[in-house]
């Protein structure tokens, strides 16, 4: 590791390690503004805002150099004040200017930027903004117009989701940010997993903003709109109201979507234990009488579309467990099916998800029972904080209220769900025998729990040793796939989550998201867990009564059939 | 057939000479792009055909000692001017302007009866100039390493080797270690001919140094300079010559790989490659165990798909790695991670065509042409304004004065010189007071300028010095990768700003904008292309304000080629209202009545001309 002791603006700063002088000067307590660089994605120095000046007078850009011992360096010379004035002046002459109507008004870094370097006005004429708005997809909207070119949605698609979608095409002014062939999102290899919203520094990449669809069903007399909160949400949402990250929010978040005027309020936590109970049930089955491993979860639904764009051959391997928030709209639509002639109204779902993929999945055509959607409306954690925001309700002041019941209550497995590891540790609180708290702990310590990227587990299963491994970021999906395929690595069960940190850094979270917070909010749903009576999915007392009530001879709402290309064939 | 030891590289270049002394004579047809594009190949064909049928042709294969006269498709001779240039050896006689009629007679009274034919020699001031070295073009040269462009068989590895070709590379395989070939070229005091001018043995050593196994050497034939042609010269006239310093560059820093990168527009240069490297395969001195030395080395031609910035290092290797050709942050720098992340030397080809020169006549003597820092010679394209265009090679430290008006011949049409654009979109112009500074990289930086690759634009006192700006800035900013912010954003800025100005549109405000913007795209951008794009703006500025102030302030072009600023107009004494300008103008901008003086509406005029062409009377006027 590298050490040494830089100057920056005349103080002493030692460094230990830090990659670039914009990490060193950061530790400063001095933020230089950048658009383009994320600790997480590779550097690519392009927006040229983190430039500093040496002590010869030259510029040189922070984030691509690496200290030196004694070197010095002014972060805030009236030479470095013009060179960033100008470029954001650049900037601003070639961007969609229309900030009041922005989907990321407030939360946009060029608009931050311009208020705190004061730019008051630009000198060059406006540039045409005529290209056209890409909607195609249901998660994600893309808007050229407003488009800085900082390359972070590509290289956090290439780079961390291995998806690789978008690109840079044509030269000069002309460059711009596009798919293969000038596609739409919507014809590409997309997954919707939406991260590229959640680096997009401008309103050029955003998340479909479905608050218009609940307004309109909550209004509506003959709607019974039944609302399922994801785990993730309750350690997050508070983020949008100044609270830290990690902080638990869910009554207030109840308390605030009965005043919205959402009729009933509810835990996709108890649908996550129902996806333990089932996904279990097929790895023991499988385990026992011998099937095709790994068995990959089925959870993350940008995973699953990953895996149907790359690896049709292995949608065999993916259990048949739906997601817990389909497994939800399908028990709810099941329970008020044919309640219409009763009291007049019928039944909406909306899910409240920190996800954008999930959008894409309510919509899928497959898992329509009925010809009716599961799910009818998602929206992300950000667009109820606008809903939250719009009503006018003080957030923070609101007195914490439960959920409704019977679908109101969830066991600590089914919540931590929300994080990367979550799944594989309530799947494994299932498998093992001896129900205790010893176990619990001992499960804590075969290492599915943690930020780095592939985890590995091995547990000890009625003599038989089951393999464990959990992922995060569909590159490091990739790359376990690849493992696999080659037979370097053999496992039994996979989890699988698109997003860095599983769910609680899905795109619909509060943004921006950084590794730190990620660390908070992981925090915070483990001590959901923690302070949580029932610790398994099999304790939760709603589980069974589904069981043996709704779900009775109708289990199989809760799956969907994937079939790999051979069977396909066959 | 494969040359297995440094002997028989000998003993063939014995063998070969021996040959070519036999060749009574030798008819060089210049086939460089320039006479190509004149018709050379055709008077190549019939050359040959004609002394064919006399029976006289020598073969082209120097194996067989068969005497009789060679006639050839030479490199690029430079005085490309007065193409399609057809040279006679051993007379040294040089035929300008050739055309295929002309062959027959070149034939028979030159090469049958042996006379000069003085009516395709080059004439100056009324004196006729019969042999090519006493033209003062060619004398003020002094010709390196393009000594055998437009002298020998461009497409020919036996000539190459006739005249001691693969000699260096022979000698560095059998008597020295890679590291004292790094420390021959860093003694030489070599440096980058592409541009940037960073001294290429330390930029060797630094790659020797690095503990890779995989290593690559990348030759840099992307020229993009408007106007420069110096590589694409090399490369079509000598290509071994590049390709063995590529090999001695593999040898001195463990790489076994060669690249080399060549713009797709250059498709003789293309065929000339791939031509020489097969035959340097053939003959053993590219693949496995070269010269029996136990060294291997391979080189392979990638063509470039027409970016101008895949000229810059890491965007060049960025490229050839079949990814976007867009500038990477450094570090690394290339020397550590370069073409697939390994350590690679890069090159331009007149670099690699110097090694071999100074393999073979050490470091002192290179050392002892030009300035101590800057030595050795430069090739430069030189068009423009000038009466002799054409690619040169000069000491370094030759001044700007020689090279315009003794070997350029002076300013064409007995103009004034007003500037020379060096260094291409990178570089600056420099006016009358630079006229005694010496070209070399240290010199020219001095003033704001760089030798970038060697283009030389010389332009007369016609030149409008604004919209040579604006020529470039379009330029730079059609070339920019578009990756960071200054140079995609500020070069489109600048170029409206520029386009104003030439539109009669600018304000006195726009030259400080102006100034402030190429002020943080040199400072902040990326790249070589974005940090240099401001040169010719900020130039032109410095040594022409006044003509940019006429511009804004007056709306007039004091060079009087700003199309927008020229007002046309009927001098009413001389106008006998005959109201053909009206019938002629397109727009409907004359106004009159017949048999009286007409009247030109400015508003209106698009400045098209056509009016001045249809007066019989000479009546209207450009002023």
């Amino acid at each position: 590791m590298k050490k040494g002791t830089m100057i920056i603006d005349g103080y002493k700063i030692a460094y230990e390690g830090e990659k670039n002088i914009l990490e060193v000067v950061r530790k400063a307590g001095i933020e230089l503004p950048t658009f383009c660089y994320h600790s997480e994605l590779s550097i690519y120095g392009a927006c040229r805002m983190c430039i500093v000046e040496d002590q010869w007078g030259g510029t040189i850009a922070s984030c691509s150099t690496p200290p030196k011992d004694g070197m010095v360096i002014y972060t805030n010379t009236p030479k470095i004040q013009k060179h960033r004035c100008m470029i954001l002046e650049l900037l601003l002459s070639n961007h969609h200017r229309d900030c009041t109507v922005c989907e990321k008004n407030g939360k946009c870094k060029l608009q931050d930027l311009a208020v705190r370097f004061g730019i008051k006005g630009i000198r060059f004429s406006a540039m045409p903004d005529n290209q056209e708005l890409d909607d195609s997809s249901a998660s994600i909207v893309r808007n050229p117009n407003k488009c800085i070119m900082c390359g972070d949605c590509i290289r956090m698609c290439e780079e961390v989701q291995g998806v690789g979608v978008l690109g840079l095409a044509y030269r000069g002014s002309k460059i711009k940010v596009t798919s293969a062939f000038n596609r739409q999102l919507a014809q590409v290899q997309c997954v919707n997993c939406g991260q590229c919203t959640a680096v997009c520094p401008t309103g050029a990449l955003h998340v479909k903003n479905e608050t218009k669809k609940v307004w309109d069903v909550l209004s509506n007399k003959n709607k019974r709109v039944v609302a399922q909160i994801a785990p993730a949400l309750r350690i997050a949402l508070g983020e949008e109201f100044g609270l830290e990250p990690g902080e638990i929010v869910t009554g207030k978040i109840v308390a605030a979507m009965r005043k919205l005027g959402f009729d009933e309020i509810y835990d996709t936590g108890i649908a996550a234990d129902l996806t333990v109970m089932e996904e279990t049930k097929e790895f023991t089955e499988k385990f026992k009488e011998g099937g095709t491993f790994p068995l990959f979860t089925s959870c993350c639904p940008a995973w699953v579309r990953y895996a149907e764009h790359k690896y049709p051959e292995l949608l065999c391997n993916i259990s048949s467990c739906r997601s817990p928030q389909q497994m939800f709209g399908a028990v709810i639509k099941e329970h008020y099916r044919n309640t219409r002639e009763i009291d007049g109204r019928d039944t909406v779902m909306v899910s409240i998800m920190p996800c954008t993929a999930k959008k894409f999945e309510a919509s899928r055509p497959e898992l329509e029972v009925h010809g009716e959607r599961d799910v009818d409306i998602v929206i992300t954690t950000q667009e109820l904080a606008f809903m939250i925001k719009e009503a006018g309700i003080v957030f923070n002041e609101l007195e914490a209220e439960s959920m409704d019941m019977p679908f109101g209550l969830a066991s600590g497995a089914g919540l931590i769900f929300g994080v990367t590891g979550g799944v594989a540790e309530a799947v494994l609180r299932r498998c093992y025998k001896q129900k205790t708290a010893k176990t619990l702990k001992e499960i804590i310590f075969t290492g599915v729990r943690g930020m780095e990227g592939i985890k590995e587990a091995e547990i000890d299963l009625e003599g038989r040793s089951m393999r464990v491994a959990v992922v995060h970021g569909l590159n490091n999906a990739q790359k376990i796939v690849k493992l696999i395929k080659s037979g370097e690595k053999q496992y039994d069960f996979v989890e699988v989550m698109a997003c860095p940190g599983g769910c609680i850094g899905g795109a619909g979270q509060p943004i921006p998201a950084s590794a730190g917070t990620k660390k908070l909010r992981a925090k915070g749903i483990y001590e959901v867990d923690r302070t949580s009576q029932i610790k398994r999915s099999e304790e939760n007392p709603m589980i069974m009564a589904l069981y043996n009530g709704i779900l009775q001879n109708k289990r199989h709402l809760l799956h969907v059939s994937r079939e790999c290309h051979a069977c396909k064939k066959e | 057939m494969k040359i297995k030891t440094v002997r028989q590289l000998e003993e063939m270049g014995q063998l070969y000479a021996g040959a070519l002394k036999k060749q009574s004579q030798k008819v060089l047809i210049c086939a460089g792009t320039g006479c190509v594009a004149g018709g050379s190949i055709e008077i190549y064909q019939k050359i040959k055909q004609i002394v064919d049928k006399s029976g006289l042709l020598a073969s082209v294969e120097l194996a067989e000692e068969k005497e009789g006269i060679g006639v050839k498709r030479s490199g690029c001779h430079g005085f490309c001017e007065m193409g399609p240039l057809v040279r006679i050896e051993p007379q040294g006689y040089l035929y300008i302007n050739v055309k295929p009629q002309d062959c027959e007679e070149v034939v028979q009274t030159t090469l049958i009866e042996g006379k000069p034919v003085e009516r395709l020699m080059y004439s100056w001031e009324g004196k006729v100039y019969p042999t090519q070295e006493e033209i003062l073009f060619y004398k003020k040269q002094t010709r390196l390493v393009l000594e055998n462009c437009g002298h020998m068989d461009a497409e020919s590895i036996q000539e190459y080797i006739a005249k001691s070709g693969y000699k260096a590379l022979a000698g560095a395989l059998q008597t020295m270690e890679p590291d004292e070939i790094c420390k021959i070229v860093s003694d030489s005091n070599l440096r980058g001919r592409g541009g940037g001018g960073f001294p290429t043995g330390r930029k060797w050593s630094q790659v020797l140094a690095q503990k890779s196994k995989i290593k690559y050497v990348v030759c840099n034939g992307d020229e993009g300079d408007p106007g420069a042609f110096m590589d694409r010269s090399i490369m079509e006239g000598d290509p071994h010559r590049m390709i063995e310093g590529m090999i001695i560059a593999g040898y001195a820093t463990g790489a076994s790989e060669g690249y080399v990168y060549v713009r797709a527009e250059y498709p003789l240069a293309v065929e000339r490659l791939n031509t020489a490297v097969e035959q340097a395969r053939e003959y053993g001195l590219l693949g496995r165990d070269i010269l029996g030395s136990g060294f291997d080395f391979d080189v392979f031609i990638n063509q470039g798909a027409g970016a101008f910035v895949c000229g810059e290092g890491s965007a060049l290797t960025a490229s050839i790695e079949g990814k976007r050709g867009m500038p990477r942050v450094r570090p690394p720098r290339t020397t550590e991670a370069g073409l697939w992340g390994r350590p690679t030397v890069l090159n331009n080809v007149e670099t690699f065509a110097n090694v071999s020169l100074i393999i073979q006549n050490g470091s002192e003597w290179y050392k002892s042409m030009g300035p101590e820092k800057s030595p050795g010679t430069k090739a430069f394209a030189i068009t423009g304004n000038v009466n002799n265009t054409g690619l040169i090679e000069v000491p370094m430290g030759t001044t700007l004065r020689e090279v315009i008006f003794e070997i350029g011949g002076g300013i064409r049409d007995g103009n004034g010189f007003k500037a020379v654009q060096i260094g291409g979109p990178s570089g600056a112009c420099l006016t009358e007071e630079h006229l005694d500074l010496p070209l070399d990289f240290d010199s020219l930086k001095k003033v704001g300028a760089m030798i970038g690759s060697g283009g030389l634009v010389v332009m007369d006192e016609e030149t409008c010095m604004v919209e040579v700006a604006r020529f470039f800035m379009n330029f730079t900013q059609n070339e920019s990768c578009g990756k960071c912010v200054p140079c995609r954003e500020g070069t489109r800025r600048m170029q409206e700003i520029l386009e104003r100005i030439v539109e009669g549109k600018g304000m006195v405000k726009d030259l400080d904008l102006l100034y402030d913007i190429a002020d943080t795209v040199s400072s902040a951008s990326l790249c070589g292309l974005g940090k240099t794009a401001g040169n010719p703006v900020v130039s032109t500025l410095k040594y022409f304000k006044d003509e940019y102030l006429a511009h804004v302030v007056d709306k007039r072009c004091p060079a009087g080629s700003c199309q927008a600023l020229k007002i046309i107009t009927i001098d009413q004494d001389l106008c006998k209202g005959c109201s053909k300008c009206a019938r002629a103008c397109p727009v409907d901008a004359v106004k009159g009545k017949v048999r009286q003086p007409y009247r030109i509406n400015q508003d209106q005029c698009i400045k098209c001309g056509a009016c001045i062409e249809a007066c019989p009377f000479s009546a209207i006027k450009e002023v």
